[in-house]
């Protein structure tokens, strides 16, 4: 019970942590983000993947603050250095394996994360800019994976970066002369290695921080989501809270604990027994210095691009096929405005809803398996088939989803343990 | 059901198998295993060296076929000798006796005296370093590739192969295998209408045997590729054995994490 001074003040508190408190607003901080954070109580396994990427991402920033200390940037040393750090600095196997394990990892939980999203509604109102700032992280990851891919400078970074960077090429004009401004060269060259490490280093990294710390300030604002798709602000109980809420910490916090160990697990097995995946997370030709005369057999980006890379390759015009894949990615930002069904979560959707979606994460994995196949035959065919379902899903949103939705229940639905 | 506890039981599934496909890469990368020497003939796209870089031994005698038969050309540029005599667990004076050659120190990196401009000269290309060969082309890439050189007298070294056709190399081993020549059977293709007429590949007949027996050879095939698949990767082994007591601490974490997140979780209803 504090006691109060005539006047009415407070005494002062003491002690280290009451004099940073009063110039710092630590425990405020505390309690306005975590223990007076109220989140929906009836999350589920679709609910871990935000909190993974963010363990993701700072271990993409540690290990790589690790790796920049040893790789050398430059087209004479830059192989060599990733095999200096693999065999001669300490640990230095285990540093590149977490970091190029971490890229792909990141890539699973963020497809993931985004499709919670899908199931569940998540970006619908209140939730647009959250989703268009998630979706800016999503871009500004791909930039930093691409350019992190062509760091190693090994044939496969060197015939990857002359097929994406040719891409801009396509643009009607300017194209030309943009791929030069963006290579630095007349061709994939030392300065264009140069530029993708600084941008892969210092730009990026900074920017999705940036973009990280905005989508969770828009998460603050409006509170999450929750698999029924029913606002919990709605109903607040005598205390002031929402009614199906629970304080972020500790409940949350100790929850996504045990999804970091389960997450960890899994990453552990990749990297200290399969650490390239069959070639799906590190490719052999890689492991081959980059050779301007000498073309890999297949020229394939790393498994997180190939959807859209066979949505490229299924067009024969060149053009339009850049134009396609631009759009398979832009598709995402409309979402919002797309989805016009009066229930957010799949729960109470219609039937075409739930097909839909099913076929477009079908789609979305057939043509991630065609993306890492040869452009010929049958699998042209199939990625031409899989690409119009993938356009059909975003592109007739508006007309299946308000079909056959039902009403959500008052409150979420919760089974305790 | 629910639609989406459908979906997450899919997405388990997929990712369970996933799991299983990886765990069976790891059985399959970390796979010892003895095979039977294949018999010369066709197929030999599907020969596995299923070699095992744990067997010292085995790759001890890797690393002397290497320095006996390869080093006159090909380079392990990112292997130190030293490295070499460390991981393999081969003495000093045994390293400088036999394996390192006259004037080079133990820290010094394993490279060819050859030098490359006469090299490219002589074969037409610089023989390839072949430290990472193991990791670009495969370990069965490899050993199909020792494997499969025959007698051919178009080619300017009298030797091709089949897996990788009109090589430059030379049969350096052929003192050991002794000479093969590939019997080739026509085939019949259409192709768009056209009845295209092909040589494939039908089988081996051996010409001239060499010092060694064919299984002799394929234990020293296989024992040279266990030693260009250590030097690929030289810290596999460790990487491994690290790998499982990182698992079985993650696996302890997080039990423990469940059991205070149940704990937290009984009085949320």
């Amino acid at each position: 019970m504090a006691t109060t001074l005539p006047g009415g003040t407070q005494p002062e508190k003491k002690g280290l942590w009451a004099w940073i408190n009063k110039r710092l607003p630590v425990t405020e901080f505390i309690q306005d983000q975590l223990t007076g954070y109220y989140a929906p109580k009836n999350f589920n396994i679709w609910y871990f993947f935000g909190s993974l990427a963010l363990v993701v991402l700072v271990l993409q920033l540690v290990t790589g603050i690790f790796l920049t200390m040893f790789y050398k940037v430059g087209e004479a040393t830059a192989f060599d250095s990733v095999e200096y750090i693999m065999r001669e600095v300490d640990f230095g196997w285990l540093i590149r394996y977490l970091h190029s394990t971490g890229a792909s990892a990141f890539f699973i939980v963020v497809y993931l994360h985004m499709f919670r999203a899908f199931l569940y509604g998540s970006y619908r109102k209140p939730r647009e800019l959250l989703w268009l700032f998630g979706m800016a992280v999503y871009l500004a990851l791909m930039a930093e994976a691409f350019m992190g891919y062509v760091l190693p400078w090994g044939n496969m970074s060197f015939w990857g970066a002359q097929v994406i960077v040719n891409l801009f090429g396509t643009i009607p004009g300017i194209g030309p002369g943009l791929v030069e401004w963006i290579r630095g060269d007349y061709g994939i060259a030392d300065a264009t290695l140069n530029r993708f490490f600084s941008l892969h280093v210092v730009a990026i990294p900074l920017a999705l921080l940036g973009l990280v710390a905005l989508h969770l300030v828009a998460l603050r604002r409006t509170g999450s989501n929750n698999p029924d798709g029913i606002e919990i602000k709605e109903k607040i109980g005598p205390d002031g809270h929402p009614l199906d809420g629970i304080p972020f910490h500790p409940y949350y916090t100790v929850k996504d604990v045990v999804g970091v160990g389960v997450f960890f697990i899994l990453f552990a097995i990749v990297v200290f027994f399969v650490p390239t995946l069959g070639g799906l997370f590190l490719e052999g030709p890689n492991f081959e210095p980059a050779n301007p005369m000498s073309t890999p057999e297949h020229i394939a980006p790393v498994w997180y691009f190939t959807p859209f890379y066979a949505i490229l390759r299924a067009v024969p015009d060149q053009r339009m096929g850049a134009l396609l894949m631009f759009l398979a990615v832009v598709l995402f930002l409309f979402v919002p405005w797309l989805d016009r069904s009066p229930a957010k979560s799949i729960r109470y959707k219609g039937l075409p809803s739930k097909v839909a979606l099913f076929l477009f994460a079908v789609s979305f994995i057939v043509l991630g398996y065609l993306g890492l196949q040869p452009a010929e035959g049958l699998y042209v065919a199939l990625a031409r088939i899989f690409a119009a379902i993938y356009f059909a899903f975003f592109l007739l949103m508006p007309f299946y989803s308000p079909i056959g939705a039902k009403q959500p229940p008052e409150r979420v639905v919760y089974h305790a343990h | 059901m629910r639609t989406e506890t459908r979906l997450v039981g899919r997405m388990a599934a997929l990712i369970a198998a996933l799991l299983v496909g990886s765990l069976a890469l790891a059985a399959e990368e970390a796979g010892p295993g003895k095979e039977e020497a294949p018999k010369a003939g066709s197929g030999w796209q599907h020969w596995h060296v299923n070699n095992n870089v744990t067997d010292v031994a085995s790759v001890q005698r890797g690393a002397r076929n290497f320095t006996s038969y390869c080093l006159g050309c090909h380079s392990l540029k990112y292997e130190r000798w030293s490295r070499l005599g460390t991981d393999l667990a081969i003495p000093d004076k045994l390293m400088e006796r036999d394996l390192i050659p006259p004037g080079d120190k133990p820290t010094d990196y394993i490279l060819t005296s050859m030098p490359a401009t006469d090299a490219a000269n002589w074969f037409g290309k610089t023989p390839p370093d072949l430290s990472l060969m193991a990791r670009a082309r495969g370990r069965d890439y490899l050993y199909q590739f020792l494997k499969t050189f025959y007698v051919d007298g178009t080619r300017p070294t009298g030797a091709n192969n089949l897996r990788l056709p009109t090589t430059a190399m030379p049969h350096v081993l052929s003192e050991l295998e002794g000479l093969k020549v590939a019997v080739f059977r026509e085939e019949s293709k259409n192709e768009g209408g056209q009845v295209v007429k092909e040589q494939v590949f039908d089988h081996f007949e051996t010409v001239a045997p060499g010092r060694l027996t064919e299984a002799e050879y394929d234990a020293f095939v296989r024992d040279t590729v266990n030693f260009l698949d250590y030097v690929g990767e030289p810290t596999q082994a460790a990487r491994r054995a690290l790998g499982v007591w990182v698992v079985l601490f993650l696996l302890l974490f997080t039990w423990l994490a469940w059991m205070v997140k149940k704990e937290y979780w009984k009085d949320v209803h």
